[in-house]
């Protein structure tokens, strides 16, 4: 099945990693995700006041193609899909924004929050199936020990010992953009969400649970003000180390920056998707 | 002061927010992960809209520490999300004085090999029109 895919600008550049491994672990899984032509960049930053609408135009013609194509528009990054969500709604719920916003853009046939917007994680979830997933992870799994077997000279020991997700202890860290304000994102319970455990149970590894998972890791104010950015980062990273994490996933360029710019906690963050094309056994 | 009303009226309008429905519990201050940065807090600004001071609100560098993270506007128990305010208010510095909380080449000398696209773009929308 096809769906319509907004990349946004960072997964362009610094997030390459979290762009491919979501392509190529999608098309694994049997389905496309074709890019958006022309899309632009959605701001990173969802406006919320109501008159500000010059801001939100790129993020409406991204919608209108999905749309017009009949395709539900996946995004991976958090804050595209924060941002391009939330321009949905907007236009759906009519009013005048959303007749000057038509108006601007001369639409012929005026368009009113048509398109279906879904992050690359309930697309896992609601369009391919977690349980799907199990089975293509268990399937690579199996190949890759049949591998071993056939050619025992490999290093079939340490081969196997490096299964890169299975029993790896994964904190899933959400953020705020996926999960806030849930009465407009309605992507999982804000306060105590499962998408991503039960994401990380699907290929194998095992979640960890901690508190600040859903909190702050300090976003755009650690080009400013670094150092409260990186003791944010320092409680999330502390939070889940206290947890027995090995390892922490998550599915926003930024938030991987500023956990990363924490140096004092040794604990590795990986983006969300590469944890996926491991587990399916994809060499990216 | 007849201006400061106005542009009350419009904050409360772009923001939708009511500051009277405000309970004064706090949740939103003791949520906020930016709180001990900011020099008026989340639950303060509801305050200061009500009681007509909107010059120390504009003058705040608490516009520039919400982390726009939407903890206070998902755990207001009253519906009143102090964070939508503080981004109106923020967004009329900008609409009327450009911009004062980062220029442009400010971030410009902040730009690192490792800093994302995303961190730009963001810092960008916050801190200018």
């Amino acid at each position: 099945m096809k769906y319509s895919y907004f990349p946004g600008c960072t997964l362009k550049y610094k997030a390459k990693e979290l762009d491919i491994c979501a392509r190529e672990s999608a098309k694994a899984l049997g389905c496309e995700l074709e890019e958006i032509e022309e899309w632009q960049c959605c701001g990173g930053v969802y406006t919320m006041q109501k008159d500000e609408l010059a801001t939100k135009l790129a993020s409406v013609r991204a919608l209108m193609e999905a749309a017009q194509k009949g395709q539900a528009l996946v995004t991976v990054c958090s804050a595209c899909h924060h941002v391009l969500k939330r321009v949905n709604l907007m236009m759906r719920e009519g009013g005048p924004e959303c007749d000057r916003i038509n108006n601007y853009m001369n639409n012929e046939i005026p368009y009113r929050g048509e398109a279906k917007v879904i992050h690359y994680l309930e697309f896992l979830r609601d369009e391919v199936g977690f349980d799907k997933i199990k089975e293509a992870v268990e399937k690579a799994q199996t190949a890759r020990k049949a591998k071993d077997q056939e050619d025992p000279a490999d290093g079939t020991a340490q081969k196997v010992k490096t299964e890169p997700v299975k029993d790896v202890k994964t904190a899933p860290y959400y953020g705020c953009l996926l999960l806030r304000p849930s009465a407009q994102m309605a992507f999982d319970d804000p306060e105590n969400p499962s998408i991503m455990e039960d994401f990380i149970e699907a290929i194998g590894g095992k979640p960890v649970y901690y508190p600040y998972r859903n909190e702050c890791c300090g976003a755009y104010t650690s080009i400013k003000n670094k150092d409260h950015a990186l003791r944010l980062s320092w409680e999330i990273k502390d939070s889940a180390a206290g947890f027995g994490a090995e390892k922490i996933i998550t599915a926003c360029p930024l938030c991987m920056y500023n956990l990363k710019q924490e140096k004092e906690i040794e604990i590795p963050v990986i983006y969300f998707t590469r944890i996926l094309a491991d587990a399916l056994g994809l060499e990216i | 002061m007849s201006s400061n009303i106005e542009t009350i009226n419009i904050i409360k309008e772009i923001s939708g927010v009511n500051p009277l429905r405000c309970m004064k519990c706090g949740k939103c201050t003791a949520s906020c992960m930016a709180y001990d940065e900011m020099d008026i807090k989340p639950h303060q600004f509801v305050s200061y809209i009500e009681r007509g001071d909107l010059e120390s609100l504009m003058l705040s560098e608490s516009l520039y520490k919400c982390l726009g993270c939407f903890a206070c506007v998902e755990r207001c128990p009253r519906n009143v999300q102090p964070g939508k305010l503080i981004d109106a208010v923020r967004q009329t510095v900008i609409r009327q004085r450009g911009a004062e909380g980062m220029t442009t080449e400010e971030i410009r000398q902040l730009i690192t090999q490792e800093v994302p696209q995303q961190l730009l773009v963001s810092a960008f929308r916050r801190n200018r029109r």
